[in-house]
């Protein structure tokens, strides 16, 4: 019965990986309704660490600021990063363009503390020269996210196009297509998904960033990891395990209305192929 | 039969007929690759041309550049007497078939079609009318709202006719027009393509590397090979009167013998081959040196296989052992050995074989026979 066996096997391991992704989640949540003031300690079951945390002005201005901060920084990373993919792929060949290559996926493998500290440095000497940005805050995060997501996006959009037939835009420019009619007629539509991809990780990569927000911030501009991060070194109050329970339910359902729309996509599709076989 | 020659279906016999397209010395580089080499090329308006050859051969080079998505290295192209050099595809008027189709997968057969119109600035009656007419014409009028993807492999390849044809382009370029097609099908559609061709009167510029499709469609063939025209002419001309080895082999099959030419007569050659031994009578003369060495082409089905020695004298005969035979139904190939050569022969099977007259069988001694008319003398 190795069949058996097997599948045994795959039980337990499966078992192992969700708990060990999982648990330190589950125990997230349980502890943000723990009564105690002191997180470690359980001390029975409460839920007035939500209360405090609507109350607590400090975490919400974060949580603003770094939403803003990420959906801005998605915006700009996706039109710069699909710019700079359709010049990388489409416009043939051009001169440097193979170190144009390797420099856009720099920002991919750079240590994050070296991008932070150099666009600290570059952001110092800028104010020194044209008086811009004269404060850091808002401003100098995004520029810095958006210096670094517009990567990401540039080599999801290089991938979907590689993969994409330039016949298609052939045939466009054939039927009398000029070559901003096809962009915006074939080659858009075609990039969307890539582009709706690459707006979302680079949405996720800015929410998620501390060190290099940390090199660029200025007074006043606290984002939500910079906020957790200096809670954690003067010792955790729970109304953060509140705050990250909410998190937590917001992603989950995102991921679950995603799912859904995946799958009823497909149903239609088969859906529509079956139609069509029976049809012929 | 009158005496003017109708130069009607075959304008490039016509001395004053003015090519619609003009290839004029034109090559292609890619870097150190010449994909097209210096090529002169004239089709001529309501002719269903084919560039033939393997793949590699230039052939989908110089089609893009009938296009427009390349430009020729050197050299220029005259389409209905203007150059095309730097006109970019979106100016140019002709429309390209792909190979892929290249349907536009997020938009419906209609939207499909109708893109090219668009393009145009026509009014939206105008538009939704040719689309009706055209769509009519390739009988997909009831799919009109599919998408790309919920299409037969013979329907993509009709809305990718349909959108080319709805533009009534000067002159229409088919990539492997019917080369996803499977064999079947593909027949079918070689007619359609045809008969939609005569009603249109639109030049078509086929690329194929199927022979028996050139052979079926085209007016005339160019034959081409590392960049260059092997030879051009009618699937006739080509098939009867093969200008090279090459050529004689690309084009269905032939037995090659080589030989030199014994005796140059004004109306006759006789070419005498040593492997197998053997006189060649052929009945077209020829500018060429007595002594001179050559190759005689003889197509499989133009020999004639029987047990007695059926020929008068000793020129286009030879004898043989059956070393093979193919039965195909409707016709058999014989597989003879004359000396050391195989010769390859096909035979119609006109009657059934009988009692009174067994077939021709394994190891029989065979008798070869062809006319004088039934080979061709190749120079190189």
């Amino acid at each position: 019965m190795s069949n058996g066996k097997r599948s045994y096997f795959l039980i337990t391991t499966t078992c192992f990986g969700i708990a060990f992704l999982y648990i330190p989640m589950l125990m997230l949540i349980i502890y943000s309704f723990n009564e105690s003031r002191i997180v470690p300690v359980w001390g029975g079951f409460s839920t007035k660490w939500y209360g405090v945390l609507f109350e607590s002005e400090e975490i919400w201005e974060a949580l603003t600021l770094s939403f803003k901060i990420a959906t801005v920084n998605a915006c700009f990373a996706t039109v710069l990063g699909t710019l700079a993919g359709l010049a990388l792929v489409r416009f043939g060949r051009f001169k440097g363009r193979t170190l144009f290559n390797g420099m856009i996926s720099a920002p991919l493998v750079m240590p994050e503390v070296i991008t932070g500290l150099s666009l600290l440095l570059l952001f110092i000497t800028l104010k020194e020269f044209i008086g811009w940005p004269d404060q850091r805050g808002f401003t100098t995060i995004t520029i810095a996210h958006i210096t670094f997501s517009m990567a990401y996006v540039a080599v999801i959009i290089q991938s979907r196009l590689s993969g994409m037939a330039q016949d298609l835009e052939e045939a466009a420019q054939d039927l009398g297509a000029k070559p901003l009619r096809v962009l915006i007629d074939i080659t858009l539509p075609l990039l969307a998904p890539g582009m709706v991809a690459g707006w979302l990780l680079a949405f996720t990569l800015s929410l998620d960033d501390l060190v290099i927000a940390s090199f660029v911030t200025g007074p006043g501009a606290v984002t939500l990891p910079i906020l957790i991060y200096s809670r954690v070194r003067l010792g955790l109050r729970p109304d953060i395990n509140a705050l990250a329970t909410i998190i937590i339910l917001v992603v989950a359902i995102g991921v679950l209305i995603a799912a859904w729309i995946m799958f009823r996509q497909q149903r239609q599709r088969e859906l529509e192929l079956k139609m069509t076989s029976e049809e012929v | 039969m009158s005496e003017a020659i109708n130069y009607q279906d075959r304008p490039w016999m016509d001395p004053d007929a003015e090519p619609f397209i003009k290839v004029q010395s034109v090559s292609k580089f890619f870097g150190d690759f010449t994909a097209v080499d210096s090529v002169d090329l004239e089709i001529y308006k309501g002719e269903l041309f084919s560039l033939l050859g393997g793949s590699g051969c230039g052939k989908t080079t110089l089609l893009r550049m009938l296009a427009g998505f390349e430009n020729p290295s050197t050299g220029n192209i005259f389409i209905d007497g203007v150059n095309m050099n730097g006109v970019p595809p979106y100016e140019r008027p002709v429309n390209m078939m792909f190979q892929s189709y290249a349907l536009f997968p997020h938009m419906t057969v209609e939207s499909n079609v109708a893109y090219g119109l668009k393009r145009d600035n026509l009014g939206a009656s105008d538009i939704a009318q040719k689309v009706e007419e055209v769509l009519e014409m390739v009988e997909l009028t009831r799919f009109r709202k599919r998408k790309p993807h919920q299409l037969s492999g013979g329907q993509k390849q009709r809305v990718a006719l349909a959108r080319a044809l709805v533009k009534q382009p000067k002159v229409l370029l088919l990539d492997e027009p019917l080369g996803a097609l499977d064999k079947r099908l593909r027949e079918q559609a070689q007619f359609e393509l045809m008969n939609l061709q005569d009603q249109l009167g639109v030049t078509f510029v086929v690329v194929t590397h199927d022979q028996e499709e050139a052979m079926t469609l085209s007016t005339r063939i160019a034959i081409m090979d590392n960049g260059r025209f092997m030879q051009i002419g009618t699937p006739t001309e080509i098939y009867e009167f093969p200008e090279s080895r090459l050529v004689a082999n690309f084009i269905g099959n032939a037995n090659m013998f080589e030989g030199r030419i014994i005796e140059n007569g004004p109306d006759h050659v006789i070419v005498q081959s040593k492997q197998p031994e053997c006189l060649f009578y052929i009945d077209h003369g020829l500018s060429i040196q007595e002594g001179s060495k050559v190759w005689v082409a003889l197509r499989p089905e133009k020999i004639t296989v029987t047990k007695e020695s059926t020929a008068s004298g000793s020129n286009n005969t030879l004898k043989g052992m059956v070393h093979g035979i193919g039965y195909l139904g409707g016709h058999s190939t014989y597989r003879v050995k004359a000396g050391d050569t195989l010769i390859e022969i096909t035979s119609p099977n006109q009657s059934r074989p009988k009692d009174g007259n067994p077939p021709i069988d394994w190891d029989e001694e065979v008798h070869l026979s062809w006319e004088a008319s039934s080979s061709v003398v190749l120079t190189r």
